[in-house]
């Protein structure tokens, strides 16, 4: 199916050879316990509260990563979701070294960067880039484009010497789909989408192995979001790059991720495949983000079993004890608020052989898809193949794309068809917690 | 029909020229009914709001043509002041940065309690107790201590039920909320979009839910406005929709949601960007980003064609669009 998936304009000039390897990657680039290139171990990143004047007395701190570990293999994609406080941004940091951390080590190819400097750290910073979330702040206004994608030259000139540059830059811009003309322009003469192509231009400018894109697409308007990811991902065939990915959408994260990490305050909760993070979630905070997210099909109404959180995000200045999801959670016991459950196989599926067996930290660890299994909804018209093909017979100005054989619906995903056994989950819910009434609110409700 | 917009224009008049923001947008709510306009940055979804309920900043803006119908009434050519007393009582808006719409230095007591005041003429005290009243009925907890706080000392989802509970203080029918939830998180979306939905039943009131997010539409919409460079290019039921969009760019937007079978694959993306409001392009404003433009598209501005029952859509090619599935 992909073979006949050719023949956008845009594609062609963008990146022939990328399509072809972007199957092929994919294959190989589900990282399956093969060597890591990152090894993230218990990073921690504390920010102190003083008080005082001229004496500054730490009095507690900003807990904003508190313990984050996994590794990232070549040529992986690792999404990381969560909402928005929940660290995310800062372990993009802490990754390209713009803060240090309070503990904990962060290893590239077996070398910890976090006791880097000097030369070795500038070394290392060449092959860990990162693309930022919002194109208006992240280029200076005053510095054309060539300069802005240009500048990473100026810091290391071992990568392009100084005759060269101004080719190299034209290159890039024509790789990111930019066109290379507009290398004397400034960054308010472009739309959103196009600062973010240059910003990912940048990022790209110095051969780095590793992009830390931190919400690189949430600034975008929708029709421009899906350039930018296919872009992204042309870019991590062509490149052999391994992501990052940090976003809020979930629905992009699944596209474009091998595994996904899910963020609370400051700790994984469940790290794992895409397909066990979305099919099958066993962490409660998983679940209910899950649920959360609208799905575009009207359909989805009466088929969705939405589970709604009570309250907020805890301040991380002031996480809970135990387990830090258990203010909100519906299954939260006495345990939950003594013991700190650790990111690993649950108990209950270590011995088992289903896709509910990856890293979940929690003590009441339970299978339960909250996603409507594809099949059970129907196909969005229009999408894939047809679309193309009527794209495709418009370039060509003067024949009619109304005439366009309408190629088939592309049927569901056989994954998806075999496992479109109605999941009706019957267990009744939990009743929330009662008189447990000391808190801010917990437990949750369900509505259908 | 609680509201109905007719051939309504907003134009902007900038250093630049003339910036056609609104180009002729026709739609109408019912009580209890929930009517989303869709639509990117620039498409006019929200000045189209601004001008129902009367807060456009004019100038520069300026309506030279167009009615809004409420209760029959055309807002339009009312005075001032009769607008004003329809404006909180009749009709009010939620916004979407909640923290940059109330004041920071008062209360939110306050700032709730002043709807009562200034509209039904209670007094302070008063007002207070059913601005505790309202924090309940949004669901804040601990109102009666909380009134008392300002703005910031509240969660991003506190505040925006705040925004709620404000625009509900003097009963409206009808309710405009402008991107309610787009600042907030999903776990606390959820939590809004429920509570603006349980309210909206309860009091039967009309809702016109501002949004770009394809998701927040499926879920609580019953008939979807799309538009697009100040137009609505599609008008449907929520279900047909999705179902069979009747137009190249709903179609679009519908197919570059990334989904389940198409992992691995390039998604599908509309090319090109959205049009410049000072230069429009002529014809169907999409034909340069459309797949099936042909001549006609080119010049002739694509009237608004009766698709189905309750079905519209601005493009000549509708027909192609719906069979080509």
């Amino acid at each position: 199916m992909h073979a006949d998936h050719s023949g956008r304009k845009e594609a062609r000039e963008e990146g022939e050879t990328a399509r072809t390897l972007l199957s092929k990657s994919r294959q190989e680039s589900a990282y399956a316990g093969g060597e890591p290139i990152l090894e993230v171990r218990d990073l921690v990143k504390h920010y102190p509260l003083t008080q005082g004047i001229l004496i500054k007395k730490q009095v507690g701190a900003v807990k904003a990563v508190d313990g984050v570990t996994f590794d990232l293999g070549a040529g992986e994609t690792l999404g990381v979701v969560g909402e928005s406080g929940c660290g995310k941004s800062t372990v993009a940091r802490l990754l390209v070294h713009l803060e240090q951390p309070t503990a904990g080590s962060i290893r590239y190819k077996g070398e910890d960067i976090t006791k880097l400097s000097g030369r070795a750290l500038k070394a290392v910073r060449r092959n860990i880039q990162m693309v930022f979330q919002d194109p208006y702040t992240s280029l200076n206004p005053r510095m054309t484009v060539g300069d802005i994608i240009g500048e990473p030259y100026e810091i290391h000139p071992e990568v392009a010497p100084k005759g060269d540059r101004r080719r190299k830059v034209q290159d890039l811009l024509d790789v990111v789909g930019l066109n290379p003309e507009y290398i004397n322009r400034y960054p308010h003469q472009f739309s959103g989408g196009q600062r973010q192509r240059i910003g990912i231009a940048r990022g790209l400018a110095l051969n780095p192995e590793i992009i830390v894109a931190d919400e690189p697409v949430s600034a975008l308007d929708v029709s421009v979001q899906a350039q930018v990811v296919n872009l992204l991902d042309r870019l991590q065939a062509e490149f052999k790059l391994s992501y990052v990915f940090i976003a809020h959408d979930l629905s992009i994260v699944r596209h474009i991720s091998d595994r996904v990490g899910v963020m609370y305050l400051g700790r994984f909760v469940e790290i794992g495949t895409d397909a066990e993070i979305y099919d099958h979630p066993t962490h409660p905070y998983t679940q209910a983000l899950l649920s959360a997210v609208p799905v575009p099909d009207p359909m989805a109404r009466e088929f969705r079993e939405r589970i709604i959180l009570h309250g907020d995000v805890p301040s991380p200045a002031n996480p809970p004890s135990g387990c830090r999801f258990r203010t909100r959670c519906w299954k939260a016991q006495e345990r939950c608020e003594l013991e700190v459950p650790l990111l690993a196989v649950p108990a209950a599926f270590r011995d088992t052989d289903t896709p509910a067996r990856h890293d979940s930290a929690c003590h009441f660890a339970e299978e339960k898809r909250v996603v409507p299994p594809e099949g059970t909804l129907e196909p969005v018209p229009g999408e894939g193949g047809q679309a193309e093909a009527a794209d495709r017979a418009a370039e060509k100005a003067d024949e009619a794309p109304a005439g366009t054989p309408p190629e088939a619906a592309p049927e569901a995903a056989p994954e998806a068809a075999s496992d479109t056994a109605p999941e009706a989950p019957p267990e009744a819910p939990p009743a929330p917690p009662a008189g447990g009434g000391e808190e801010p609110p917990s437990g949750s409700s369900r509505v259908s | 029909m609680l509201l109905e917009v007719r051939d309504l224009h907003v134009e902007f008049h900038t250093r630049d020229g003339v910036v056609q923001a609104v180009n002729g947008v026709n739609y109408s709510v019912a009580e209890g009914e929930t009517l989303a306009v869709l639509g990117e940055s620039g498409s006019g979804k929200s000045v189209t709001a601004q001008a129902v309920m009367g807060i456009l900043d004019m100038p520069p803006g300026k309506i030279p043509r167009g009615e809004i119908l409420f209760k029959d009434r055309d807002l339009l050519t009312m005075k001032k002041e009769e607008r004003r007393k329809i404006r909180g009582q009749e009709m009010a808006m939620i916004f979407q940065d909640a923290l940059s719409s109330l004041n920071p230095v008062l209360t939110v007591g306050e700032q709730l309690g002043e709807m009562y005041v200034v509209h039904r003429g209670m007094s302070r005290k008063d007002a207070k107790a059913r601005a505790v009243e309202l924090m309940d009925r949004v669901r804040i907890p601990a109102a009666k201590e909380r009134v008392g706080n300002y703005p910031h000392q509240f969660s991003g989802g506190m505040r925006q039920r705040i925004m709620i509970a404000m625009a509900l203080a003097l009963e409206p029918s009808l309710i405009i909320a402008d991107e309610p939830t787009t600042a907030l998180d999903v776990t606390v979306q959820a939590q809004v979009m429920d509570l603006l939905a349980e309210l909206q039943r309860e009091l039967n009131m009309g809702l016109i839910l501002i949004t770009h997010d394809l998701g927040v539409v499926a879920d609580v919409a019953d008939k979807i406005a799309v538009m697009y460079a100040g137009r609505i290019v599609e008008t449907s039921p929520v279900h047909d929709i999705y179902k069979a969009p009747a137009h190249p760019y709903t179609k679009g937007l519908l197919a570059s949601i990334p989904r389940l079978d198409q992992k691995g694959q390039e998604l599908y993306a509309i090319k090109g960007l959205p049009p410049n409001l000072l230069h429009i392009p002529p014809g169907c404003a999409f034909n340069p980003r459309c797949p099936m433009a042909q001549d006609v598209c080119r010049t002739d501005v694509p009237p608004l064609y009766d698709v189905a029952e309750h079905r519209q859509s601005a493009c000549h090619f509708w027909k192609e669009t719906l069979d080509a599935r």
